[in-house]
């Protein structure tokens, strides 16, 4: 059994060096900060230059931007299931649709996506094709909800009832009593959820592919174009070698390093919260 | 009840008409209590665990209203006025409650704490009101020079009976008419308990204090009236002293002499 | 009166809030429904017996039936053997590894050792299932020397370790310490006691944990695009490139031919993760410790 968990070692290691041995002739070509801070993707043989940042930022505007939209709803979740129907069969049936949104696979967004909301997009006239930066996040602030309300139900119903009886006997409507008790207390265990939902979000891939549009700059705004760093590695790794091949592999590791250290940060709030 | 305590011949400041509070259809943990509590005197309420004293502290500032299988009858007068006809928070407020566990709200330092009930209640004061009423209500459960210098720290910084006179104190700067406290000591050490209880002594100058209590020497030591409950009903009702020299229930007489309890 | 008047607004912005909260929880639960309608509403026309009897059509066969107006031939079969040979694959991997660990886990829970362990089974859980294709395809593509059943259930792998890991380290954790003093009490040894009486004691949550990672990693697409590759064949052998229904639906999304496959592929995949969700429910209740 101790050489089973000592797998989990082995596995890490082997993870980093493959990950890191590979990604190397990118970083030797172009330089760390140089790879990191740089706009062009650009496969032409007689240009050909790679850097990721157009990808970083598209990471981050899809990832945020989503966190932003399901913000309201997981909230609202969180609230009907871990307060104000706490223990109420209601509560159980909406737990059951949310985890049943958890289960659909990334792919199928991607087709719902692409044959149900970029329609409404292209309807509303927001964009003629309906693809980028809006109906990706759109689509991945769905596909968060679940991971980010049913944590933060868990911390909103941990709210000791002798707290809200003190805050409800000062004469405290439920309203208040949420304001001022409920979610200050709990808010560190819904802060660390929501980043739990952030690192999903950042590493989402084929839902995000499907949406994005897929080109490799910057995007300029809500409604243009782009690539996040999965997106255009699942769009182009299967195409690439060479110094291609290493620089997709470099932004997998930029990515990886990403989300490890927002679970990181999540897991020690979530730590602290727990000891508290 | 004729030889009720009542200190100054006034007229009583909360009264209980039938009051019955049941937790499922068919069953009721408080049957039919009618009784009269006067202004300045500090009742206790007594009787063994599950006899439904705290049920029936919570029926007056309808806490109850709060879990919707619970259901209250009968009617609760505060100062002449039926509280059923009030809004729950506004009864709340009048009738300010102080639990069996300390409850300081960990997320707010002890000035806020103290200030509590204003923020909930979407009260607007500025500094100056601020400044003056937690010093008021600090001074009110002497422990204002305790924490003068460490207004700023969290409440559960504090110890136990420091953290249970500042719900006290909280629960005073909402100026209620009248203070309901549930097992307010059974948390606490001796040397704590001591403390709240020469406070309680204090407080009966300002405030009408219910106190349910399952220690029966305190009640001796600091109650005016006394309330034996049995099985939800209200078995005896009457002045401290002679409850506790000449019990006029036999029931009564048996828990006061130790035989269940 | 001004105080009653205060709350009569206060009352009027909680009831306020009490229905917004409502309301956004029920908005937040439409997408499923609709995303159900549309897979199913779609999907059915082409559920029949060839999707599960034959193999992926080409292009072009589809190009002539659509131009004849008829439905496209051929079904998934490849997409629904591959998926079953890549995740049989990773379960036998990753169940006996990870009952192991968290077995691990949950005895040894205050040595460093076993913290660190913990710790990277974190990490691992929160990697991108992207970064894990990368993974595989570094150690298992590049080494065999191409595209491989065997590469991609070295993906899923990697991603049902750390959730059954967690689920038998939380589930062991739960059952009561008399157990296994009483076990041991009984003389038998400690092996004995972890297999013949916390394992089966913790039988429902333990499954249960296996029944999710299975249905997470059922619909995987990006690790298996950079490991399986994918087949227009049914294939048995494990270092052959081989399908799975998530990659033929990536494949149909793809081709404008045979895009009416997707919809009843799509179905399909919903069913099964939905059925693999269910028997867990019904097993986490039957067993509950």
């Amino acid at each position: 059994m101790f050489f089973a968990a000592f797998i989990i070692i082995l596995l890490s290691a082997g993870i980093i060096f493959a990950l890191v041995s590979r990604s190397t002739e990118a970083f030797q070509e172009y330089g760390i900060i140089g790879f990191i801070a740089n706009p062009e993707w650009d496969p032409r043989p007689a240009t050909e230059e790679y850097g990721a940042l157009s990808f970083i930022i598209g990471t981050i505007y899809t990832a945020f931007l989503a966190l932003l939209f399901c913000f309201p709803f997981s909230l609202a979740v969180a609230l009907f299931n871990g307060e104000y129907f706490k223990g109420k069969k209601i509560s159980s049936v909406v737990r059951s649709v949310v985890d049943l949104l958890a289960g659909i696979p990334s792919i199928v967004y991607g087709l719902w996506g692409f044959y149900a909301v970029r329609p409404l997009i292209i309807d509303l006239g927001l964009n003629a094709q309906g693809f980028g930066i809006l109906l990706s996040s759109v689509v991945l602030a769905i596909m968060i909800i679940p991971y980010a309300s049913s944590l933060s139900t868990e911390f909103i119903s941990m709210v000791p009832n002798n707290l809200k009886e003190g805050a409800y006997s000062l004469g405290a409507t439920q309203i208040e009593m949420i304001r001022f008790i409920s979610l200050p207390t709990a808010s560190s265990g819904i802060v660390a959820s929501y980043i739990l939902a952030l690192g999903r979000a950042l590493g989402e891939t084929m839902a995000v592919t499907m949406l994005i549009g897929n080109t490799d700059r910057i995007p300029k705004g809500l409604l243009d174009t782009g690539n996040t760093m999965a997106s255009v590695i699942a769009n182009q790794f299967g195409e690439a070698d060479g110094i291609k091949l290493s620089s997709l592999i470099a932004i997998g590791l930029l990515l990886f390093i990403i989300t490890a250290l927002i679970n990181l940060v999540a897991k020690l709030i979530m730590k602290r919260v727990a000891r508290a | 009840m004729e030889n009720i305590n009542n200190n100054n011949g006034m007229e009583p400041i909360l009264q209980l008409k039938e009051v019955s509070v049941s937790y499922a259809p068919g069953t009721k943990a408080v049957k039919d209590v009618t009784t009269d509590i006067y202004p300045n005197t500090i009742t206790a309420i007594m009787g063994p665990s599950g006899c439904g004293k705290s049920t029936l502290l919570r029926a007056i500032n309808r806490m109850h209203d709060l879990y919707p299988n619970i259901k209250t009858t009968g009617d609760i007068l505060l100062k002449g006025e039926n509280i059923f006809n009030f809004d729950p928070m506004e009864v709340r407020r009048m009738a300010g409650m102080v639990f069996q566990q300390p409850n300081p709200f960990p997320t707010m330092s002890i000035y806020d704490n103290v200030l509590a009930g204003y923020k909930l209640n979407g009260i607007r004061l500025d500094k100056k009101e601020k400044d003056e009423i937690v010093e008021q209500s600090l001074k009110g459960v002497a422990l204002w020079n305790e924490v003068k210098d460490v207004m700023s720290k969290r409440g559960s910084f504090l110890s136990g009976g420091q953290q249970q006179r500042l719900c006290i104190a909280r629960t005073l700067a909402l100026k209620p008419e009248i203070l309901l406290m549930d097992e307010p000591t059974s948390a606490l050490d001796p040397i704590s308990t001591n403390k709240i209880e020469e406070l309680l002594l204090e407080l009966k100058n300002q405030f009408t204090i219910i106190i349910v209590t399952h220690n029966m020497s305190q009640a001796a030591r600091i109650s005016d009236n006394s309330m034996f409950m049995y099985l939800g009903e209200l078995v005896e009702h009457g002045n401290t002293t002679q409850m506790f020299t000449k019990p006029k229930n036999k029931r009564t007489e048996e828990y006061l002499t130790g035989v269940f309890g | 009166m001004n105080i009653s008047n205060s709350i009569r607004v206060r009352k009027r912005s909680n009831q306020l809030v009490y229905w917004m909260v409502c309301l956004f929880s029920f908005i937040a639960m439409i997408p499923l429904f609709l995303i159900l309608w549309d897979v199913a509403s779609k999907g059915y026309k082409n559920f029949n017996l060839s999707l599960f009897t034959e193999v992926t059509p080409s292009s072009m066969d589809a190009l002539l039936a659509n131009m004849n107006g008829d439905p496209i031939p051929g079904g998934i079969l490849n997409g629904i053997t591959g998926s079953i040979l890549i995740v049989l694959l990773a379960i036998l991997f990753s169940v006996p590894l990870g009952l192991f660990i968290g077995i691990y886990l949950s005895e040894n829970r205050e040595r460093k050792f076993a913290k660190a362990v913990s710790f990277l089974t974190d990490l691992l859980q929160g990697m991108p299932s992207i970064v894990i294709g990368i993974i595989a395809y570094a150690w298992a593509v590049k080494p065999l020397g191409g595209y491989s059943a065997l590469a991609g259930s070295v993906a899923l792998t990697i991603m049902m370790l750390p959730m059954i890991v967690r689920s038998t380290e939380e589930t062991l954790k739960m059952l009561p310490h008399s157990y296994k003093e009483a076990g041991l009490a009984l003389g038998s040894s400690y092996t004995n006691v972890v297999f013949r009486i916390l394992l089966p004691s913790g039988f429902g949550g333990i499954f249960t944990g296996i029944l999710l990672a299975i249905s997470r990693v059922m619909g995987e697409t990006a690790p298996l695009m950079l490991t399986a590759l994918g087949a227009s064949v049914v294939n048995w052998d494990v270092l052959e490139p081989t399908s799975a229904i998530p990659l033929l639906i990536w494949d149909f999304y793809n081709d404008p031919n045979l895009v009416d496959l997707v919809w009843s592929s799509s179905l399909l995949l919903l069913i099964v993760i939905f059925i693999l969700n269910w028997i867990a429910k019904i097993v986490a209740r039957k067993w509950k410790i």
